[in-house]
């Protein structure tokens, strides 16, 4: 029972980090109609930063605070400098910069900080925080960070000025710009909001995963499932997909340990986790598209 | 009195189809002009000119300044308000929020509140819907939302195109009165794109017909509305 | 196919056969590394050649050929390693399967469009080396640590090096291959391919079996692309699951974009392309290191990444493209 906790909290706290990055990569698909390829590199380049950062002595929080600003800039330039010329490109030549832009980023962070395997620090105090047995410090501390974080968003869409501006500049961007809304700008902000966001997730998650240039790639793999099964055009259902997820994974990972050891038959365990997250995104992609919160998109003749 | 806008060899594209060819009017201040026309004439793409949604060539003058190929939104923060074919509500947010995206641009919160204020006089069916979503209101609502939004942002001008498409003759009639009280009460300037050419003539003062992409006639509404061949094309009679 | 390019092509085959037969001549230019280096060079070029025909040619967007390499490299090996088939025979077994694999892969395939089917093969290329590490395939597939093999053997006692017997093989299995695509590509099937690519909806109401068409297609595109996994695992003589990451897509990608898309010209130059960056990446990263005494371990990847960038602003019809533009003008200043 106590490990069944256990991997309900793994799963609860990976499904915060799937939150944060499905979330990012649904702010840019509402706004933008792109699937941004290159989030996972993004925040695992923003994580390097904060590492930079704390290794010239400042302290955990400054460093991430920090941390999420730079991104923000870094979020803004990329959506100004490289995408806003290719507006109205083909969609092909537009996944081939999300790719090339993947490239950069991975490589970049190994050239800047080589490819060996670092450890990250957990800013949550290991002795009083957490609940014995049942999830630890670091878990307890991403899953209440990222709820900070999403709440912190939720009030800013909701209830300002700024917010609705660019869920309207998002809904119609026409008519935004019919009411005086600069729309173009909205884009470049839900950009740097995304790479923020996406910024959390990466240093939230570097203590468990270890900080190394591919460390978001499952990650960001989970992170489209996730989006898809909330609903790719859906934040409120992204979130939901993440946990959702994080939680899905880990069951599974523990009902397949649990059949290894009832019966010594190996099935599935923690070696599968890309596939089934795999499985998980052709499957909604092929029988529910709209996910479970999200609208179907029709095919424009 | 000069007028408030002015165009004049006004050209305007689709990508590399010509859809305008020369197009003049003048919009005097206060008053309201309609442009008349049959469908395909160009009347919507006229509209669209003016706030730089299609390509364009030409001159077009607001207040004396030139805007033509100003960004849109920049032309719209010259108080310029166009409400488009088919209301262009934001139909996943509410009417509280339609109406506060409008008062985006301007600083003076207490002028924006006294606005919501005066707007729901003129629409007080708008007050007792304001947290629906606008998507679920019915058609004459979301025409008076996107009027009401428009009022929103203070205009000198509103660009109104068919506001009684697809709406009942009663409501269309309610909507029309309100218009000319915006008109004479908040001192709107007003060009209006219709079909039903008869409503419109009755409603403004000045008024344009347009054919094939260019001004075949203008006038006082009482001249436009006895030509002949106004009455024949437009008015069924 | 114009009558001129034909005089091209033969030329330039001549050429390629005559090249390694200068070795004794040029020990030093003609080295068998060389000739091992031209022979990944041409095995990139049938991979790309692979996705151009699902992507340039039918307008499928597949980030994920990577997978289909691997399924080809694997089937090779597995036959060689399990069964003792020779190497030869498994350049169409792994056509086969890889046909059947991306046949499948079509189907439900069919349904995405644009940036769907980009998620869903991205999807599936990284979830790739996992697959192949799983518990349950470790007899077949060797699991982490792969299957070992040996390169193939020069035939009927001819006096060639093992390398250049494989040139010649992969020169020929190359030939083949873009010869069967031309002339597809120049029938009607690779007409209604095009059609489907460029205005969908038409080709359908015309009573092209778009269905057919876009699954055979997937199909055809990734056996071609397993035929070159298939040929790699010859050339290489090791399977591995880690070679076959997402990185592997990317450098289809690549090659696919800076040598043109719709272009079987252009698949040769990716080729040749992305296997040139990729190996003179270690001399770049020497030259900063120790010339400019600059503390960075240069990537390929960042010279794939800003070169893929620029190439969309600068010649989105990549090098092809832009040697085709080029020819044109001087055809025009001729005339």
């Amino acid at each position: 029972m106590e490990q069944l906790l256990q991997q309900f909290a793994s799963g609860l706290a990976n499904g915060a980090i799937y939150a944060c990055v499905a979330l990012a990569l649904v702010m840019i698909y509402v706004s933008t109609d792109h699937i941004n390829f290159a989030q996972g590199e993004m925040a695992m380049f923003s994580t390097y930063i904060s590492w930079q950062l704390m290794s010239w002595g400042m302290s955990f929080w400054v460093a991430f605070i920090l941390t999420v600003m730079i991104s923000f800039a870094m979020g803004v330039l990329i959506e100004r400098l490289i995408l806003r010329p290719l507006h109205n490109a083909p969609v092909l030549s537009i996944i081939v910069v999300f790719i090339g832009l993947l490239a950069i980023f991975n490589s970049m962070a190994g050239a800047f900080w080589s490819y060996l395997i670092k450890e990250f620090p957990s800013p949550f105090p290991k002795s009083d925080f957490g609940i014995a047995g049942v999830i630890g410090p670091h878990q307890l501390g991403v899953v209440l960070v990222t709820l900070i974080v999403l709440g912190l968003l939720f009030v800013f869409f909701r209830y300002t000025p700024l917010g609705l501006a660019m869920r309207a500049a998002a809904q119609n961007p026409q008519m935004a710009r019919l009411v005086g809304v600069r729309v173009d700008w909205m884009l470049a902000l839900g950009w740097g909001l995304a790479a923020s966001v996406g910024a959390v997730a990466g240093i939230m998650v570097a203590h468990i995963v270890y900080l190394e240039p591919n460390m978001m790639g499952g990650i960001l793999l989970y992170a489209f499932a996730s989006a898809l099964v909330g609903g790719i055009s859906n934040p409120a259902g992204a979130v939901a997909g993440g946990f959702i997820v994080g939680i899905l994974e880990n069951m599974v990972a523990y009902a397949g340990n649990q059949i290894e050891k009832a019966t010594g038959v190996y099935i599935i365990g923690n070696g599968e986790k890309l596939t089934v997250a795999l499985i998980i995104v052709i499957f909604v992609l092929t029988v529910k598209p709209a996910g479970l919160f999200g609208r179907v998109v029709v095919k424009r003749v | 009195m000069a007028a408030l806008l002015e165009v004049s060899g006004l050209k305007a594209f689709y990508g590399q189809t010509q859809s305008l060819y020369d197009v003049g009017f003048e919009i005097p201040t206060g008053g309201i002009t309609t442009l008349l026309g049959a469908n395909g004439a160009g009347k919507t793409t006229t509209l669209r000119a003016i706030c730089n949604m299609v390509r364009t060539d030409g001159t077009i003058r607001f207040d004396g300044k030139n805007i033509r190929g100003m960004a849109t939104e920049e032309i719209v923060r010259q108080r310029i308000a166009h409400v488009p074919e088919g209301r262009g509500t934001f139909t996943t947010l509410t009417v509280d929020e339609n109406l506060r995206i409008a008062a985006y641009t301007r600083k003076d919160k207490q002028a924006v509140k006294d606005e919501l204020e005066r707007v729901f006089v003129y629409f007080p069916r708008l007050k007792e819907r304001i947290q629906q979503q606008a998507g679920t209101l019915s058609g004459g609502e979301q025409q008076m939302l996107a009027i009401a939004r428009a009022l929103m942002l203070k205009p000198r001008l509103m660009l109104l195109d068919e506001p009684s498409f697809g709406l009942a003759p009663l409501i269309v009639l309610e909507i029309f009165r309100i218009l000319r009280r915006i008109n004479e009460e908040e001192k709107v300037s007003i060009l209006l794109v219709e079909q039903n050419a008869a409503l419109a003539l009755d409603l403004a003062t000045h008024a344009y017909v347009l054919e094939t992409g260019k001004v075949v006639m203008s006038g006082p509404s009482d001249v436009v509305k006895n030509d002949e061949n106004v009455r024949k094309s437009y008015l069924g009679y | 196919m114009a009558g001129s390019s034909k005089k091209w092509v033969l030329g330039a085959i001549v050429l390629a056969v005559l090249v390694p037969l200068l070795q004794p001549v040029f020990p030093e230019v003609v080295s068998n590394y060389r000739l091992f280096l031209i022979s990944t060079m041409i095995i990139a070029a049938i991979a790309v050649l692979g996705l151009n025909l699902l992507t340039g040619f039918n307008g499928q967007f597949s980030l994920g050929h990577g997978a289909f390499y691997a399924v080809g490299a694997y089937t090779a090996a597995i036959l060689m390693d399990k069964l003792n088939v020779p190497y030869w025979a498994t350049i169409p077994a792994a056509a086969i399967v890889c046909f059947i694999v991306g046949y499948l892969f079509g189907l439900p395939a069919l349904k995405l469009e644009g940036h769907y089917l980009a998620l869903a093969t991205f999807a599936l290329a990284l979830a790739v080396p996992q697959i192949l590490k799983y518990k349950w395939l470790e007899g077949l597939t060797g699991g982490v640590q792969g299957i070992v093999l040996m390169k193939p053997e020069v035939p009927f006692g001819l006096p060639l090096s093992e390398d250049q017997w494989l040139y010649y093989f992969c020169l020929i299995v190359m030939i083949v291959l873009f010869w069967g695509a031309a002339n597809m590509l120049n029938s009607r099937s690779g007409r209604a391919m095009m059609a489907i690519r460029d205005q969908y909806m038409a080709a359908d109401t015309m009573g092209i079996d778009t269905a057919l068409y876009k699954t055979v297609t997937f199909g055809i595109s990734a056996a071609y692309t397993g035929i070159a996994g298939a040929l790699s695992a010859s050339a290489i003589a090791f399977v591995a699951p880690d070679s076959f990451g997402i990185f592997l897509s990317i450098k289809f990608l690549i090659g696919l974009v800076v040598g043109g898309i719709g272009s079987l010209l252009g698949s040769v130059l990716g080729g040749v392309f992305y296997v040139l960056v990729d190996n003179s990446a270690q001399s770049l990263t020497q030259f900063i290191r120790n010339d400019l005494g600059l503390p960075f371990d240069l990537s390929a990847y960042t010279v794939f990444g800003v070169l893929l960038i620029a190439i969309i602003y600068l010649m989105p019809m990549g090098i092809a493209g832009g040697l085709y533009m080029a020819y044109r003008k001087l055809r025009g200043a001729r005339a």
